[in-house]
């Protein structure tokens, strides 16, 4: 761990230089800020709009954030060479690529945080106060980093064997897919033979970003069941780990003379 | 000043210089475009489709397509469009996409209902919508009260209005006067007085100002009908008991049926036309009335006894 922190430290430090994080986050807080406008030339849902607006901004700029920064945190650092340098020292392949996730993930969380921060300060002009359903969009945010956890984890997969635009291109595709998982489940069970095992597997496979999207639902301040809350995490956490163990595997085998 | 300076200032005049110029262009364009950003297309009819494309953001997606619903709507109500085609496919789109979007069912279906120019005169996808809005809350009775306020306004249903406000007035805290809306409806089926009781409620539960004044124009219409009422009534004696119908307001004056020139509410005088029928000289300035209209303005609207 003495080792992997610096390394995540590092990467955090590196990312929070780059100005394209600054924009986009100034992006998010601006889409959140006319989340309110928004709602004035609708009727009737102006908080809503301002809660799906707010979680979605938040979601979505996390994600473009993981895809566009993630894909780059091992090429970056062989095509400097500075890999060479990092890897001289007492520290293994894996941790290297532990404390790149972990550096990214610990941004992404830093950013959340922020963008949250400026829409419950939009959410508190809008209503005045907070009520009991404004909790229920902390477990939306918190499934948002959840998603995060598992985004970061695809880009740093495919950054370890790929270029960064078909990176890019790769894990843009996957978070496509994976926000159609729900529906593939529902497609294999509809399916019959070798097409019902094919669908499920691919269903299984791919990353399940359905589940961890409840924002229209706490949007309506209906609330999240814990047992979801804990599935998910699980899940999340689990899933990300086996595509770091991946990750790490690839990079171990990689050649670089 | 350095000649570092001296650029900076240079380029930012030149830039505040061409700024204005765009603005201009900009404002130009706008006005050449006017309404061009409420473009009367649905480049995506199937509800499926756009669900599938929102990527899981279905929300933010139906928040979206509800204000444009609701834009929609709000530009053809101003330009007293006798077409609103978009409005239902919009609206579909937007409960298909988050089905717990209560305004979109309460407020949509009165947009639907009402005839043109009020609303798209489509009491039919009106009452499926607040139907499809029933599924999901079972337990609002507004919903119910909005499907038998369709059935009894627009398609003068009065059995399809009582069962409506039956069904609402069982659900848990519902209005007490739905029982006795249901009950008016089954026994009289379609009175001034129950028309007022409909519209004032409305007036006074719902929040949107839009809806609001609709209701108030209503309201004011059942009045101008019950003040023609009366002017009718007078021509109708009077031709009774003449033995023709009367050739002007001054021979009804004159032979008592009248004290004077019978006035609109806007103070100008009514017509009284050939045939012995009354009508408003500027028919537009009243929205909603049933009487007094033009001859071919007359045949699709139910009179209200």
């Amino acid at each position: 761990m003495s080792r992997i922190l610096p390394i995540a430290f590092n990467t955090y430090r590196e990312a929070v230089r780059d100005r394209v994080l600054y924009n986009l986050i100034v992006f998010a807080l601006l889409i959140v800020g006319s989340a309110l406008l928004f709602g004035q030339i609708s009727i009737s849902i102006e908080r809503i709009v301002l809660i799906n607006m707010g979680l979605t901004s938040i979601s979505i700029f996390g994600i473009v954030i993981s895809i566009f920064i993630g894909i780059g945190l091992v090429w970056k650092e062989i095509e400097r060479r500075t890999l060479y340098t990092v890897l001289a020292h007492p520290v293994r392949r894996w941790e290297f690529i532990f404390g790149k996730y972990l550096g990214l993930v610990g941004t992404l969380t830093f950013n959340a945080v922020l963008m949250a921060i400026g829409f419950f300060a939009a959410l508190v002009y809008l209503s005045h106060a907070f009520s009991r359903p404004d909790l229920y969009i902390l477990v939306a945010l918190y499934f948002i980093l959840l998603q995060f956890l598992i985004m970061t984890a695809v880009a740093l997969l495919y950054s370890t064997y790929s270029s960064p635009l078909l990176s890019s291109i790769f894990a843009f595709s996957t978070f496509v897919i994976g926000t159609f998982s729900e529906d593939l489940h529902n497609f294999a069970a509809g399916a019959h033979g070798l097409a019902k095992w094919m669908m499920t597997g691919v269903a299984y496979i791919i990353p399940n970003f359905s589940s961890l999207n409840v924002i229209s639902q706490v949007a309506h301040g209906a609330p999240v069941a814990g047992a979801l809350v804990l599935h998910n995490s699980v899940y999340a956490i689990t899933y990300s780990l086996v595509l770091l163990l991946c990750a790490a595997a690839v990079f171990e085998n990689r050649n670089f003379k | 000043m350095t000649p570092r300076t001296r650029t900076t200032a240079i380029l930012l005049v030149s830039a505040s210089i061409i700024a204005i110029a765009s603005f201009s262009s900009l404002l130009r364009v706008t006005q050449l475009r006017a309404g061009a950003t409420l473009t009367e297309v649905l480049f995506i009819p199937s509800p499926k489709a756009v669900k599938r494309m929102s990527l899981g953001y279905t929300g933010l997606l139906a928040d979206i397509y509800w204000t444009r619903a609701v834009q929609y709507f709000g530009a053809h109500h101003v330009a007293k469009a006798a077409e609103y085609d978009l409005l239902g496919p919009l609206l579909d789109i937007t409960v298909t996409l988050d089905p717990k979007l209560e305004p979109a069912y309460k407020f949509g279906a009165v947009f639907l209902a009402q005839k043109p120019p009020a609303g798209a005169g489509r009491p039919d996808l009106a009452v499926n919508l607040v139907q499809r809005g029933i599924k999901e809350f079972p337990d609002d009775w507004h919903l119910y009260f909005h499907l038998g306020f369709i059935e009894y306004m627009e398609r003068h249903d009065y059995i399809a209005a009582a069962e409506a406000f039956e069904r609402g007035a069982k659900v848990p805290g519902a209005h007490p006067w739905l029982p006795v809306l249901a009950a008016n409806m089954r026994q009289h089926g379609g009175d001034r007085a129950t028309a007022r009781f409909l519209w004032q409620n409305i007036y006074e539960t719902n929040p949107d100002q839009l809806i609001r004044n609709n209701a108030l124009e209503h309201l004011a219409a059942l009045r101008y009908d019950e003040q023609m009422e009366r002017v009718i009534d007078r021509v109708q004696t009077a031709t009774k008991q003449l033995g023709h119908t009367p050739a002007s307001w001054g021979e009804m004056i004159s032979a008592g049926f009248l004290r004077g020139v019978p006035l609109d509410a806007k103070g100008r005088p009514l017509l009284l036309m050939p045939d012995g029928r009354v009508q408003y000289s500027h028919p537009d300035d009243f929205p909603f009335v049933q009487l007094g209209l033009p001859k071919n303005r007359r045949t699709d609207i139910v009179r209200v006894q």
